[in-house]
């Protein structure tokens, strides 16, 4: 490509792309901070005061708010692990020729709407839906027993919804080791155990540090799982629940603001110290 | 190599084999759990509820299928949807294409910076992407509807359709490129008859994954949405309370068309696979 290399070419082909990404993502980030030192209610306008006591502010009124939401997607992202990891594996060694099938298969649900996915568990686990409504009537479960809008149930919903997200980038690690690795810790007398745990597991590594961001991060921000089958209850809502609500029907924008840049700050605090705990050439992988 | 024998000719016994089923057994399993939610999608989608509430199983009717299209409500969300995902997959796909091109074949200053533009959006809390977008709207006055929510999903879409395009040409082999251009050909030229046939396949699927991000939207959307709806916002207003059948229609019909890609997909697939040792024997 050398008579290509020079000239206005590449900033020809980045310019539209790139002033999109700016206009439409760069720019609204900052005007999120400035509005989120603004003062003022919805009907008299709001005016920028430079107030950063918001921060602290919206911190002391919500730091339980952002533990839940912490404890339930890192809950969420252990489970999708636990789940996903011996799938990919089952998959990727002993898929053989259906590998490809399979892999499709297992993203297949996934091309439904999420919000019609998720409407349908809310049905399937209501408190007499199908299936607690049939636990009770053979009397497993007590009558008054329901699931919905308890903590477990959004977990079980967010693990639901980012398994496939686990499950991609777990099957493209494993599938890339050299089995020969395994055969040859297996020949220098390590049992089929050891041999998983020293060198299947770390030779996976990439993929599950890739899958566990890829589910962490989208699940610590949502709201739509708490709103459907946390049944709205606010013992159970996330911090996108707050941010929703203070933006779309408080009209609270500074607040809200705030509220969003504190759940950035956790978000990049969290995987910078998961990224140096597990070392970050992992991320290359 | 000189694998031990003994490993070679133990048979396993019982209790391996049992072992050896289990894994097979739990992807299963998941597989099942899985297809749950649609399974009871596609059944209700078949009931004959007696009011709204769709809920218990109360009679088999294909009647849903023939209503459906007689609802304007539908409608409107359905056409904004197609309209929405149609354009920001083509404006994403040639933004994105061009800045994967950029990228892969061309050296420049600051590529870290670019890097950092592209992964960011892919990577932030969809929350963020679309409260940070309201504030933008807000900020200047723009009346959110149809072209808010589509500057929004070009912005999505665009970093998706750079990382799956740039994929395909870090693969590509550029001694093809070079020979086209030794041949006399101009950059132009090499670029239409060399490079974009051989990336095609990446924006292709570039494109279609763009197409089912912006379709399914259902967060970036809400807030850049105002009064206009779309298929999910659609879907999350009338099923406050029960689930009405014509979503479960409209979701299997979604399902069918899913699958009916995939199908396509893994036949051609396999046709490749049982071409491949042919064109070996014959060599």
């Amino acid at each position: 490509m050398r008579s290509l290399s020079r000239g206005i070419t590449p900033l020809l082909l980045l310019l539209p792309g790139t002033a999109w990404l700016i206009v439409f993502f760069v720019v609204p980030m900052a005007f999120m901070l400035l509005i989120s030192l603004q003062q003022g209610t919805f009907d008299t306008g709001y005016q920028l005061t430079w107030n950063f006591g918001i921060y602290p502010e919206v911190i002391g009124q919500y730091w339980e708010l952002y533990w839940r939401s912490a404890i339930f997607a890192l809950a969420a992202t252990g489970l999708t692990l636990a789940i996903g990891y011996p799938v990919a594996y089952t998959i990727a060694f002993r898929g053989g020729r259906l590998k490809n099938a399979l892999l499709l298969i297992v993203v297949l649900p996934f091309f439904v709407s999420f919000v019609i996915r998720t409407l349908n568990w809310r049905m399937i686990l209501s408190d007499n839906g199908i299936v607690f409504g049939f636990l009770k009537d053979l009397g497993i479960v007590a009558p008054d027993f329901h699931f919905l809008a308890t903590p477990a149930s959004v977990i079980f919903g967010l693990t639901y919804n980012f398994l496939p997200f686990m499950i991609l980038p777990l099957y493209v690690a494993i599938e890339k080791i050299d089995r020969r690795l395994i055969e040859a810790a297996t020949d220098l007398y390590a049992s089929r155990l050891q041999a998983f745990w020293r060198v299947t597991f770390v030779l996976s590594l990439p993929g599950v540090v890739a899958g566990s961001l890829l589910t962490f991060i989208p699940a610590v921000g949502d709201f739509i799982t708490a709103e459907v089958i946390g049944a709205g209850n606010p013992q159970v809502f996330m911090i996108g629940n707050i941010i929703q609500r203070k933006f779309l029907d408080s009209l609270d924008y500074p607040a809200a603001a705030a509220l969003g840049f504190v759940l950035v700050a956790v978000v990049m605090v969290l995987v910078t110290v998961y990224t140096r705990l597990v070392g970050s050439d992992q991320l290359a992988g | 190599m000189t694998a031990a024998p003994a490993a070679a000719t133990r048979r396993p016994g019982l209790g391996a084999r049992l072992a050896n089923l289990v894994l097979p057994v739990f992807t299963g399993l998941l597989l099942l759990f899985l297809f749950s939610p649609i399974g009871v999608m596609i059944a209700f989608s078949f009931n004959d509820p007696a009011g709204r509430q769709n809920i218990t199983w109360q009679g088999f009717t294909v009647r849903n299928y023939f209503d459906l299209w007689g609802r304007s409500q539908i409608t409107t969300p359905m056409i904004n949807s197609l309209l929405i995902a149609t354009v920001s997959t083509v404006v994403a796909t040639t933004f994105g294409t061009m800045i994967g091109l950029a990228l892969t074949r061309f050296a420049f200053r600051g590529r870290w910076i670019m890097n950092m533009l592209i992964f960011i959006p892919i990577t932030a809390p969809e929350i963020i992407l679309g409260a940070s977008l309201l504030t933008l709207w807000v900020s200047l006055g723009v009346e959110r509807g149809f072209l808010t929510i589509l500057a929004a999903h070009i912005m999505f879409n665009i970093s998706f359709v750079v990382v799956t395009v740039r994929a395909r040409l870090a693969g590509m082999n550029q001694s093809l490129e070079e020979a086209g251009m030794d041949l006399y050909a101009d950059g132009r030229t090499t670029f239409w008859k060399i490079t974009f046939p051989i990336i095609f396949p990446g924006i292709l699927s570039a494109a279609l994954l763009a197409f089912a991000l912006s379709i399914d939207d259902y967060v970036i959307t809400l807030f850049s949405a105002g009064h206009t709806l779309t298929f999910p916002l659609w879907v999350f207003g009338v099923s406050r309370l029960g689930i009405p059948p014509e979503v479960n229609v409209l979701g299997t019909l979604i399902f069918l068309t899913a699958f009916a890609f995939i199908g396509v997909q893994l036949w051609g697939q396999r046709r490749q696979g049982r071409a491949a040792p042919i064109t070996l024997v014959g060599r």
